[in-house]
Order: structure tokens, then sequence, then C-alpha cells
């Protein structure tokens, strides 16, 4: 488990079917993301985004090829060790319903913090108290900490509950943050300012991102973008595939 | 983890209330009859100690035990009182305590006797009756009453009772030309002696010689001192407790008074024939015990499936959870946690209930049968049945934990329902 690699991911050869499918769902030669770097994942729905992602954060394994992610190589891993891999490095936010109804805001961000002891410790590094480093998130994302903190998150908003799942994805710096189309709950005003304090805080926690979206207005803003349908050599095949559905 | 498994039940705090209370409804339920049961048989045994024998009219052991004893039910025929007399000249015959029954007064049993019944009547651990105030009965008209039957009737000494023939309430003819009054109060003793009015033999008798063949003869009735000058000597009375000199020769005198040739007689020792009593009440026990027991596992059962029907909606809250770091053990763990949660809930409410029903209920009980039903720490047969319900609480947890862990690994971190 080196750390010495310059890339935060880096895929090779792999291959992915689902169990009981002989037909590859992504066949990627090569891909690989530079630390810090900001890459957006485009392509259609059905392209294969979410599975990738997936194998990224080893809920799923492929069938062929290697996946490295912060130096881990994935396929080396039993599955607790994956699991802990992922909430060491990884912070994850998805479309919606990223948040636990019933815990406070305060306490949904910390969640992460619970699991993973380098999380912890990284997040106390910033600031000395959990508590502290919550207020700063929730400042960073334009939500005010005292006014928030306790409040249920069904009292949020869909923009607020989308900000303080960054915040929650931020916690401790993790070495990768992978948003799962964030922002298409979201209405096209707020996007865009969504986007800005994500980026701010990336920054800040000198994470890399893989962000994933069908919304190519965003695209902009990031160091590169990428679409899955170049990368993935058995789209072909998948699209006929999504067509018969 | 802990902190989580609350908050989550707290948010939904209406199914996990009501399988609480399905539990604590079983536990209540189990613990107390587990207890009438036992203080039951406790104030049975308790009730008689020291007695060898007890000689009534040829009947059922059992029935003549309880009448005689415990004052349920009535004799169905008397002992003469040569027969008394015989029995008490025996030499292995150490005591012998007369007991005459059939009157009432307001709808506490009147219990003709002798001095010997203050002297050597025992009850609990060979406790002897003692008195709280006044005197033993030295009068025809005096009455001794029990510590209940004072309390309850507001009963002091001196004051003028008029005791009825029959055993009922209501609609007895009541023996009015010859008021007794109470000369002594016993202090209680969780017994029917309690609830009794003792009063002497020759009472008994003075207050029927106005009465003939079961009827009352037309007139004024005689007066009380007339009725002192009177040879009261009764002809019968309703059965006998007898103390031996020695144990030994309990078999032995047991089957001679059984095959006396006089009279029909009837002799038990009070022990075999509680057990006796048991063996009969031994089948309603197991039976409520088992009912108790289904009740127990309905309420587990509810508990499985309240848990089990919350999954499915909260799917996504535990691919919320595993995004955020969760493990699926995690995920075990957290369900476990709540059912345990639930179960100590449902435990504790369970004992609260227990205790309000045992509160309640006692009052009822030591009115209605002279049971003394006391409120009690639980004991260990109480915390051995509270142990197993957590245990099985517990246990029935893992069963939607475990559907939970196969979710969480199946669904992975996915967001979809």
């Amino acid at each position: 488990m080196t750390e010495t690699t310059d890339n935060i991911v880096q895929l090779d050869q792999l291959s992915f079917a689902w169990p009981g499918s002989n037909a590859a769902v992504l066949s990627i030669p090569e891909f690989t993301m530079k630390r810090s770097e900001r890459v957006f994942l485009k392509g259609p729905s059905g392209s294969g985004k979410t599975t990738l992602l997936s194998i990224i954060s080893a809920v799923l394994a492929p069938q062929a090829g290697t996946v490295v992610v912060d130096g881990v190589s994935l396929g080396t891993l039993r599955s607790g060790q994956k699991d802990q891999f992922r909430v060491d490095r990884i912070g994850l936010v998805f479309q919606q319903f990223n948040l636990l109804p019933f815990l406070s805001v305060r306490d949904n961000i910390t969640l992460p913090c619970r699991f993973s002891k380098r999380r912890r410790n990284a997040a106390l590094k910033s600031e000395l108290k959990l508590n502290d480093e919550v207020d700063r998130l929730l400042s960073a994302m334009h939500l005010n900490p005292a006014e928030v903190q306790n409040k249920r998150v069904t009292e949020l908003s869909v923009g607020q509950q989308q900000r303080v799942a960054v915040a929650r994805a931020l916690i401790g710096r993790p070495a990768l943050v992978i948003a799962d189309e964030p922002t298409s709950a979201l209405d096209s005003d707020t996007r865009q300012a969504f986007i800005d304090l994500l980026f701010a805080e990336v920054d800040a926690a000198g994470s890399a991102l893989l962000f994933v979206s069908h919304d190519a207005t965003l695209a902009s803003a990031f160091d590169r973008r990428v679409d899955l349908r170049d990368l993935n050599k058995a789209s072909a095949s998948l699209e006929l595939q999504a067509d018969s559905l | 983890m802990i902190s989580i498994a609350w908050k989550s039940i707290c948010n939904r705090w209406p199914t996990a209330l009501l399988a609480v209370l399905a539990i604590s409804m079983s536990v209540a339920l189990i613990l107390t009859v587990e207890k009438v049961r036992r203080d039951a048989r406790n104030s049975f045994t308790q009730t008689v100690s020291g007695t060898d024998l007890i000689v009534g009219a040829r009947s059922g052991a059992v029935q003549l035990l309880l009448y005689s004893v415990f004052r349920i039910g009535n004799a169905t025929n008397n002992v003469s009182w040569e027969s008394i007399e015989e029995i008490r000249e025996r030499p292995a015959v150490d005591w012998l305590i007369p007991i005459s029954l059939g009157d009432s007064h307001a709808g506490f049993r009147v219990l003709g006797t002798t001095d010997d019944y203050f002297t050597y009547y025992r009850y609990g651990k060979k406790q002897a009756l003692e008195l709280a105030e006044g005197a033993i009965f030295s009068d025809v008209f005096d009455a001794v009453i029990g510590s209940q039957v004072a309390k309850e009737l507001g009963y002091v000494i001196g004051q003028k009772i008029v005791v009825a023939h029959g055993t009922g309430n209501a609609g007895v003819v009541e023996h009015d030309k010859q008021p007794f009054s109470v000369s002594g109060i016993l202090r209680p003793t969780g017994t029917p002696v309690d609830r009794a009015i003792h009063v002497s033999l020759a009472g008994i008798e003075a207050m029927h010689v106005d009465w003939q063949n079961g009827a009352s003869v037309k007139g004024a009735g005689t007066d009380a001192d007339t009725i002192r000058k009177m040879d009261l000597q009764p002809k019968a009375v309703t059965a006998a407790l007898v103390g031996l000199t020695s144990r030994a020769a309990v078999f032995r005198e047991q089957r001679s008074i059984n095959t006396y040739r006089e009279e029909p007689l009837l002799a038990i020792m009070p022990g075999v024939a509680l057990q006796e009593l048991w063996g009969l009440v031994t089948v309603a026990e197991k039976a409520l015990l088992i009912v108790s027991i289904c009740v127990v596992v309905a309420g587990l059962v509810n508990l499985i499936s309240v848990l089990l029907a919350g999954l499915n909606e909260r799917r996504r809250e535990m691919a919320v959870l595993r995004s955020a770091g969760a493990r699926p053990i995690h995920v075990f763990l957290l369900l476990c946690i709540e059912s345990t949660f639930l179960t100590a809930g449902g435990i504790l409410a369970g004992l609260v209930l227990h205790y309000a029903l045992v509160a309640v209920g006692s009052v009822y009980m030591q009115n209605r049968f002279g049971i003394a039903i006391e409120l009690a720490l639980p004991d260990s047969t109480d915390l051995k049945i509270l142990m197993a319900i957590a245990i099985a609480g517990v246990l029935a947890g893992t069963l939607p934990a475990l559907q939970a862990y196969r979710n969480s690994l199946s669904d992975g971190l996915s967001q979809r329902l």
C-alpha cells in the first residue's frame, strides 16, 4: 500500500459484467486521475457511470483489470477492508437522500468520523474539536452553524441538504470525493453556487473530485472533462442493450 | 452506535412504543401469574402450622382442609361432642381445638372454639396468636375478632355485634336477641384468622337457643341472663385441630380415627392434604403459565415483525449509513441494539405494570380469599424469567438484524428503492 504515486485513481484494463451476464458493461483500457484533480465525468443515463463509481469506491469488483485508488490496489482487499478503505479515503455525495432523517445536521456530518479513525484524526488536525470543524465546514458551505446544526435534516431545503452532504463528504479530508449527480435535485440557479462551494472546499481539503453528471453546462469549470462513451470500449454493445429495454 | 440506535428508535416512536407495550404486557402477565401462584401457596402453607391432624366428618381430605382452616366452602356434617371428648382423652393427643362454623357477621365467619385455640393454634413459622388489645372471651357473649374484621368494620373493644345464622351476607336471619360484644382484637397474621370472629362454643350454642330444627321459634326470645344459666354444652362441632405428643404417632392416630366405629370420621394431615390440593390446582397453574408464555412469545413475534416491517422503508437509511462508512456488521449491530432497547424498555415497563397490578390486586385477594400478596422485589425466579425474556428478545432481534445485514450487502450504497 504505497501512496507515493501521483495518481489518485488508476484503472488498468478494467472489465466489468453483471453477474450472470457475459456481456461486459464496462471495458476501460486506461483511466487515471491525478491528486487534487477535478474531473467531470459525463455520459447518458445507463452508460455505466454509477457502475464505474461503484468500482472505484470498491462496492463492485471488476472481473478483470486492476483498480488502484490512493495507492491501494482494491483487488487485494477483503470485504471488511474495502469498507474501511472507503470510509477512510472517499467522501460520497449522491443525488439526494444523503442524510439520516433522525440525526441532527451535526451528527450527520460527523458520521464518517464514527467509523473512521483516519477521518476523525484528520478532522481533529484541522480543528481542535470536532464541533469546530463541523462549524467551519457549515460556514464554508454558507450555512449558519448556529442556525442549522441542531436542526433535523428534514427541516432543511434540498439545496441545504446537499450542502450538508458535501460537508459530510469533506470532513476529515478524504483523498477522493465522488459526487454522483449531486446537482440534479437542485434548480439551475443554485447549481452553479453549489459547484462553486464544492470546488472551494475540495481545494481547501486537497481532495480530488470525481463529479458525475449528464448536465454539460456545469462542465466548463472542471480541470478535465471525460465522456464515458469515449472511455468505455464496451459502450456500443451496452447502448444496444439499453435500446432493447 | 448506541446513540444512533436510540435516535433511530425515537424517530419511529409510535411503532417502537407498540412493541414495548406488547412486551411489557407479557412481562407483567407472566410475573403476576407467577407471583399469585407462589403467594397463594405460601399463604395456604402459612395458615396451618404445628397441627398434626385435622378431624372432621367423613368427606374429602381437600374439602375438610378447605373449610376447617381456610374457611372456603361448608361442612357437610358435624362431629359429635362424644367423639371429640373420646379423641381428646387419648394418650397420644397433646391438645385438641374444636371448631364450630356456620354463622357469620357482616360477611365475616363466626368461629366457635375454646381457649385452647389461642393457646395451641399456630400459623406461619409456629407463631402463636397474639392479642393486639382486650382479652380472650370469658363470657358466653364475648367475641375475639381478627385484625381485618376490626379494620374493615371499625370495631373497638366493647362493640356490640349481632350474629347471623348462615354464612352469606344478605337474606340471613339475625340472632338479634343475643348481642355479642367484642372482648379482644387479634394482631394481624396474614391468614384467614384475620377474617374470623371467635366466640366460645357456649356462645355458638347460646345464639341457637331459640332455634329448633333450623327455624326461629316464635315469640320474644330468651334474654341473655336466662341463657347464661342454661346448659350450653355443645352436642356437635364442625371439626377439630389435633396436636399429638409425638409426631411418630400421627399415622396410627389417623388410621384409628378414620376407622372410628361410633361415627364416620376423617382425619387428615394438613401437609398431605395441601399436597393433594396442589395436585388439583397444578393443572390450572400450568394452563395459566402456558398462556403467559404464549403471550410472551406473541410479544416477541410482534417485536420481530415491527423491526422486519420497518426494514423495507429503512433501506434508504441503511444505504446512507453504509455510504457514510458503516459496515454491514454495523447495520447488524444497529438492529440488534434497537431490539435490545425495545426489549429492555418492555421489561422495565412490564415490571412497573406488574407492581401496579399487584398493588391493586392484593387488596382484592386479601378481602376475597384472605390470601396475602405482598409487594416485593423480584426474587430469583422472577429474575430468571426476566433474563429469559431479555435473552429471547435479543435473539429475536438478530432475525431482522440478519435481514438488514443481507439487505445492506446486496444493496451496497445504492440509493434506489
